[in-house]
This record gives C-alpha cells, structure tokens and sequence, in this order.
C-alpha cells in the first residue's frame, strides 16, 4: 500500500507522475535531457550510471527500470549492465565510464564524497567538464527519484519481464510521454 | 575551487546552473513549483522543509539560501533568522505547529532514504491534519533538495560565509521565486567584496 491514495495499477513513480502532473513535467523533462539529449555520453552509458545509483540506493522499481532501459540501448546485454551495478570495477566497459561511475557512487553518499582526487582520475581518462557535471547531475537527480518513489511506498512489479518492456520504451520513446494513459491501458489488459 | 571550470563570483548551485542552461530549466520549474505559488502550506513553511533537508545533508549554501528565503517570507527580522536556525538544531522544540513537525519527521526519513518513512511517521502527520498532497509535496521536496544538495556540493562549488550573501538572496527569492531570473548577473552583497569572501 502506497503511503497515500495513488491512481491504482500504474508501477513505481509513474502513480506520484499521474497524482502530481504539474511536478511530473519538470521531472520528466530532467530526466529527457539527462538521459537521452545530446551527449558526449552514450545513453547506454547514462543509463548505466542511474542504474547504478538507484541499486546503491536500493530502489528497486528505479533500479530495476533504468537496467532494462540501458540493456535495451545495448541490444539487450543485462550481463553488462548487472555487472555495473555490482562491481563497475570489473565491468567490461572503457575506464572514462569507471571513472564517472565512481564520482556517481560518492554523489549517492553525499555530494562533500567527492574529492579531488576522483574528479582528476576521471580526467585522466578524457572525461570532460561536461561529461563530469552530468555525471554528477545524474547521480544527484537520482538520489531524488529514488526517494520519491520509495519515500511514497509506490508498488513495485515483482514481474521482470514488465521492467524488460519499460526498458525498451524509456529508451526508444523516452520519458516526456502520455504515462498515465499507457498505465490505465496497462492496467486494463 | 569547483571541480569543473564554472563562472567566478557566482555563488552555490548558480555556477552549476549557468553552466548548463540546459538542465537548468526544469530545476527551477520544479523548484518553482515546489516552493511558490499558492498551496496549502505557506511558502516559508515549504521553505522551511527545504532548509531543514539541506541541513540534514549539510549543505552550507542551500541551507543558508533557503533558511534566508523562509526568514523573509515570515517577515525578515533577525528572530525569523533566529527561528530558523533553532528548527535546523531541534524543531520539535520550535512553536511550529504540530503538522508541520509531523512534515518534517517524514522529511527527514527521506533524507536519510525513502524507505526509511513509515505508515506511522504517514499517521502521525494524518491525525495532525496533512492531507495527501502535502504529504507528496513534502516528500518531494525532501527528496528534490536531496539533489540539489548533492549537486551544490558535488562539484565542489564556491559557497561563501558572508551572511550578507545570503540575506540578499533570501531578499531577492522571497519577492522573485525561482524562474525567468538571471542567474549570471553577480549579487550586490559579492561585487563590493570579492575576495574577502573568498574560500
């Protein structure tokens, strides 16, 4: 039960979107821009980095939604994606994004975590002042989703294979979409 | 100095936002949204929540903008000040009504993460009077100034002492709000003194 009266049916965030729409704009519009407008950053590699944070921040709805969104920009790869989520370290992907993904975990801390020190290993691999200020944008704007949609106890599909077509949607369709309509229809079949 | 190369003399979260104008825009919609305009809870009072979180997470300069913007809105004296700073040290001990010190409890669970707020903490602020949407709002807020708060001080950015700073933003905010301002434009209370202010 979701701590206040939601529009029933609709998954994680997508309830407080539909009850709240006039916040849910500026949300959606963030999280257009960070996740999917131009970028030095792949939106797989964007993607990877909510992930990421929202595993940290063990929300599961979050989580579990931008991982199928990532896999679907990498034809489906949930192996990598996992492994980002778990130990980045060890992740086959370039070193720029381990870089970015370690200022992404301090961020999810506290923005005071991140130090020198990671700011100049991520130039060390080319990460730009750009690629740098998104990352650190992108972690922040998820410790805010996160606790959005757990902080409301909004229902979380158990089903995997839901998250699979979220995914598929969030990154070919993206996020400034008619949400609550797709859920009622959702909700209907 | 800031981890990435950001406008001088622009304080806190302006460097980060001039930088990238582009992101800039919902920011202060939501922020906008949250915080101004008509609501059931008076404009100090969501400012107050906003304060309260970025004390939590220890952010110099969103606490200080925030608490400063609160001040004004209840009028602007230095027992306003006063009375903010007492409900970041211990609000249950402050005159606030019991719903909003039922608000902030829940605010400060989502500070420390959503799944710390509880049916009870949910209760409490129902039997006080909260209604659904201040609830929402509330853990909106709480949960916005969570990224502000991280986004101020992840990239390490230029947050001055100088209580002048912040009584002109507070001035300034509390009549302007959030959107159509320029940021870019450097504040009165810095111009004079840049440099003392420095670090």
């Amino acid at each position: 039960m979701a701590h206040i009266q939601l529009p029933e049916g609709l998954p994680g965030i997508v309830g407080p979107l539909a009850f709240s729409p006039y916040t849910a704009k500026p949300l959606l519009e963030l999280a257009e821009t960070l996740l999917r407008g131009p970028n030095t950053l792949t939106s797989a590699e964007r993607e990877m980095i909510a992930a990421h944070v929202s595993y940290r921040n063990d929300c599961d709805f979050c989580q579990l939604s931008h991982s199928a969104a990532a896999a679907a920009h990498l034809l489906g790869n949930y192996d990598l994606v996992e492994q980002i989520k778990i130990s980045p370290e060890t992740a086959a992907v370039s070193d720029k994004l381990k870089t970015l993904l370690a200022i992404a975990s301090k961020v999810q801390l506290g923005g005071k975590q991140v130090t020198t020190e990671d700011v100049a290993r991520a130039r060390q691999f080319d990460a730009t002042d750009k690629e740098i200020h998104d990352t650190v944008l992108i972690a922040a704007a998820f410790c805010m989703y996160n606790r959005y949609v757990d902080g409301l106890a909004t229902w979380a599909p158990s089903d995997r294979e839901a998250y699979r077509a979220m995914g598929e949607q969030l990154a070919h369709e993206g996020y400034v979409r008619d949400r609550f309509q797709e859920g009622q229809k959702a909700a209907q079949a | 100095m800031p981890h990435i190369a950001l406008t001088e003399g622009l304080p806190g979260i302006r460097g980060p936002m001039v930088f990238s104008p582009e992101t800039t825009k919902p920011l202060c919609e939501l922020v906008e949204l949250l915080l101004t305009g008509p609501h059931t809870l008076t404009p100090a009072e969501r400012e107050i929540i906003a304060t309260y979180v970025s004390s939590e997470n220890d952010c110099y300069y969103c606490q200080h903008c925030h608490g400063s913007t609160a001040a004004q809105h209840l009028g602007g004296k230095n027992a306003d000040y006063q009375f903010i700073s007492e409900i970041k040290k211990n609000f249950d001990a402050t005159s606030l009504s019991a719903k909003m010190k039922a608000l902030l409890n829940i605010a400060g669970k989502v500070q420390k993460g959503g799944k710390h707020v509880t049916e009870a903490d949910v209760s409490r602020a129902r039997a006080e009077g909260a209604t659904d949407k201040e609830i929402h709002d509330t853990v909106l807020i709480a949960a916005a100034f969570c990224m502000f708060n991280r986004y101020v001080d992840g990239l390490g950015t230029w947050q001055p002492k100088d209580p002048e700073i912040y009584r002109e933003i507070g001035r300034q905010t509390s009549k302007l709000g959030y959107v159509g301002r320029d940021y870019k434009k450097p504040l009165e209370a810095i111009a004079g003194k840049q440099g003392e202010t420095e670090g």
